[in-house]
């Protein structure tokens, strides 16, 4: 501005109308003030998640590794098969007295003086008390064994499992601890013969449980949530599908048809453990299906996760434009071929969301299978979907009931592994979606 | 193949309109969407190789009328059509005529473009091929091509006919529609203001298409201008308030209508 305004100018440019006060300041600050809203609400969001996975990791992640103690044993046939009756009568391997064969071993490797019953005992109790089934089973399985020194590599009891991950405070008094400090000399001693080592844990994916924690694992409830999970897939995806097109696309709409919207809206706020109730009603009590087993748990979760399903595809099926139906219709396509040749194809991304939304619901779902017996103690992986099992979440729902130490870890491992679970599924849904979006 | 058509729209033009047989038939057409009443009593007939346009203002019952040629009616919930309505002298809602014969025989075009979100191919070959009326990749080809001559797009999609139907402009979509609708080789052929979503420039070329597909096929257009009206049909029907008010050869229903109200809606007095 290098002409400064006359008086006259000004007269002029002041006679122009008052600009009106239309509120523009006070209706951008209400912008910002809600944008500051949400950004708030997704900041606090995310760090109540991050504050989860990371307690959830930091507890866990130590129970993907597991301490081994690798000792010579010997098959002393002594111990195994004093009178020498096993080409006759093959039980006597089974019940033969391993704990003192596995006694032996731990003694012999620490230098133990094997009259000194104490530090017997202690050393003794260094091994998992399912290291003398271990060895029946080799023995069993073979039985040239006795006789021989093999190496063999025992599970560590939980307690020095937890000392040797450094879980245990060594600073509190001896007598307040369960592992003493005779136990964490040896447990050096080994770890510099390179006898104690951690290892992968891959019990944890193939053991039932245990109620010794070290020997514990998520074999059955991975098992079992697999079956409830396929048991879910095969039987409410196409149900909930035909019902949704039955009722979206041929169903008169009167009154019964209204009555019914209602009530498969209601179904899918009804608590889940009343589906576990009506599950125990009608499929084990009237239907004489057997207990704990996935067949039930998996009819349960999908009378669950149907209402679910039909909503979620309804509403896929509704927002198809519907200038397609009538597209398809006046070139002369059944009312069967629009469904089916337009309608559902458009609709599928939508509906493969509410049905992973569903699945994902039911994976996570505990209560409706505690009330029909999947809650049990199940050491056997269940071959077919009617044997007894239980599910991840009841797994995890079961060893945070426990009072020891190292199931605290196993406890927060399995939620671990059910949330990969349920990214698998996620990334599977997205990947299908991927495959079926159409534009239009 | 043009130059035929040229002909055989010659031939039809040198005929006085009432020796022209009748294609379809409505007597006493009367349609209910539930207690509502749309149409009164309706008596209009539609001639072969004619172009009849349906005009009059909004909710005077002119689709109505026409989506009851081929019942897409039916698709509504609560709509009921009495009266009687005749393809070649066969009742359309008598019980053994099937809807989905009477949709391939009478196809329709809408007011907004709507290809399957499919390729060009496909959205052509869905008709012939539910209906059966191909066999080989070849007969497919040949029905594409033929199709989409006809509609005449076929020189500015040929080189992409496995890309998106909607990836075409609106004008090319409509015309799509067009060669979708005629894949089935259907005898009428409906169409509800097919050009109200269109540019002038494209509105023109459907016109056009209008005009030359009249030597093989019936038609019957709804439209909401009067312009369009006498340049594309040869007879017009005035609606108003669910009766047909008058229904005359278009150069007399623009020159010199025999009702006061048609004459009014044209001069733009209502409507």
């Amino acid at each position: 501005m290098t002409n400064a305004l006359s008086p006259a100018d000004a007269a002029v440019i002041s006679r122009a109308p008052a600009r009106r006060d239309i509120g523009i300041k006070r209706r951008y600050a209400a912008e910002r003030r809600f944008r500051a809203y949400g950004i708030a609400a997704l900041a606090f969001g995310i760090i109540f998640l991050f504050l989860l996975l990371s307690t959830v990791v930091r507890n866990g992640y130590t129970a993907f590794q597991q301490t081994a103690i690798a000792l010579p044993v010997e098959f002393t046939e002594k111990l195994i098969d004093p009178d020498n009756k096993r080409a006759t009568d093959p039980s006597v391997l089974i019940a033969a007295n391993y704990t003192a064969v596995a006694r032996d071993a731990i003694v012999k490797a620490l230098g133990v003086d094997a009259q000194n019953k104490a530090d017997v005992r202690a050393a003794n109790a260094m091994l998992s008390k399912s290291a003398p089934i271990q060895l029946r089973d080799m023995v069993v399985a073979d039985p040239s064994l006795i006789g021989k020194t093999v190496t063999v590599s025992f599970l560590a009891d939980a307690q020095i499992d937890s000392a040797n991950k450094g879980q245990v405070d060594l600073t509190v008094p001896e007598s307040n601890r369960k592992v003493s400090d005779r136990q964490i000399g040896w447990m050096q001693q080994l770890s510099a013969s390179g006898a104690m080592a951690k290892q992968f844990n891959t019990g944890l994916f193939t053991s039932g449980n245990s109620s010794r924690p070290e020997a514990a694992g998520l074999g059955v409830a991975l098992v079992g949530s697999l079956y409830l999970m396929l048991i879910v897939l095969v039987l409410a995806l196409p149900i909930g599908v035909a019902a949704s097109i039955y009722l979206e696309e041929f169903a008169p709409k009167n009154r019964l048809t209204d009555l019914i919207e209602v009530n498969i809206n209601n179904l899918a706020a009804v608590p889940s453990i009343v589906y576990g109730l009506l599950g125990l009603a009608v499929f084990i009590n009237f239907a004489g299906l057997p207990r704990s087993a996935p067949l039930v748990g998996g009819l349960v979760l999908t009378l669950m996760t149907l209402p679910t399903i039909i909503i979620a595809t309804r509403a896929a099926l509704r927002a198809v434009p519907p200038s397609i139906r009538a597209a398809a219709l006046g070139l002369g396509a059944s009312k069967m071929q629009m469904v089916f040749h337009h309608v559902l194809p458009l609709a599928m991304p939508g509906i493969l969301t509410g049905t992973i939304i569903g699945l994902a619901h039911a994976l996570g779902e505990t209560a409706p299978l505690l009330l029909i017996g999947m809650v049990a103690f199940v050491a056997d992986i269940p071959g077919s979907p009617m044997e007894p099992s239980t599910a991840l979440p009841v797994q995890i729902y079961m060893w945070a009931n426990e009072a020891e130490r190292a199931f605290v870890e196993r406890t927060s491992g399995a939620i671990i592994v059910l949330l990969l679970f349920l990214i698998v599924m996620n990334l599977g849904a997205i990947l299908l979606r991927r495959r079926f979006e159409r534009r239009w | 193949m043009n130059m035929l058509s040229e002909v055989a729209v010659e031939k039809v033009l040198e005929k006085p309109m009432n020796i022209i047989p009748l294609k379809m038939v409505g007597k006493d057409v009367s349609v209910y969407y539930g207690d509502k009443r749309a149409l009164y009593d309706v008596n209009l007939d539609v001639r072969e190789n004619t172009v009849t346009a349906l005009i009059g203002p909004s909710g005077c019952g002119k689709s109505t009328f026409l989506r009851s040629l081929n019942r897409m009616n039916d698709t509504i919930e609560g709509c009921k059509v009495t009266g009687r309505i005749a393809l070649d002298g066969d009742d359309i809602y008598d019980a053994s005529i099937d809807v989905v014969e009477l949709r391939a025989r009478v196809g329709m075009v809408f007011q907004k473009p709507n290809p399957f979100p499919k390729s060009i191919y496909e959205n052509i070959a869905y008709g012939p091929k539910i209906h059966g009326l191909a066999r080989s990749k070849a007969d497919f080809d040949q029905i594409v091509e033929a199709s989409l001559q006809r509609a005449g797009l076929w020189n500015e999609v040929k080189d992409r006919l496995h890309e998106g139907g909607t990836g075409l402009s609106g004008g090319q979509q409509q015309r799509l529609c067009i060669a979708r609708a005629i894949a089935v080789s259907p005898e009428v052929i409906l169409m509800d203001e097919p050009c109200s979503a269109l540019d002038p420039i494209a509105t023109a070329k459907v016109e056009e298409l209008i005009h030359e597909l009249r030597a093989n096929y019936t038609i019957v257009i709804v439209t909401h201008s009067m312009q369009q009206a006498a340049r594309v049909s040869q007879r017009t029907a005035m609606f108003h308030l669910g009766h047909l008010v008058e229904e005359n050869d278009t150069d007399k229903m623009f020159t010199n209508p025999d009702d006061q109200r048609t004459q009014d809606y044209i001069m733009g007095r209502f409507g």
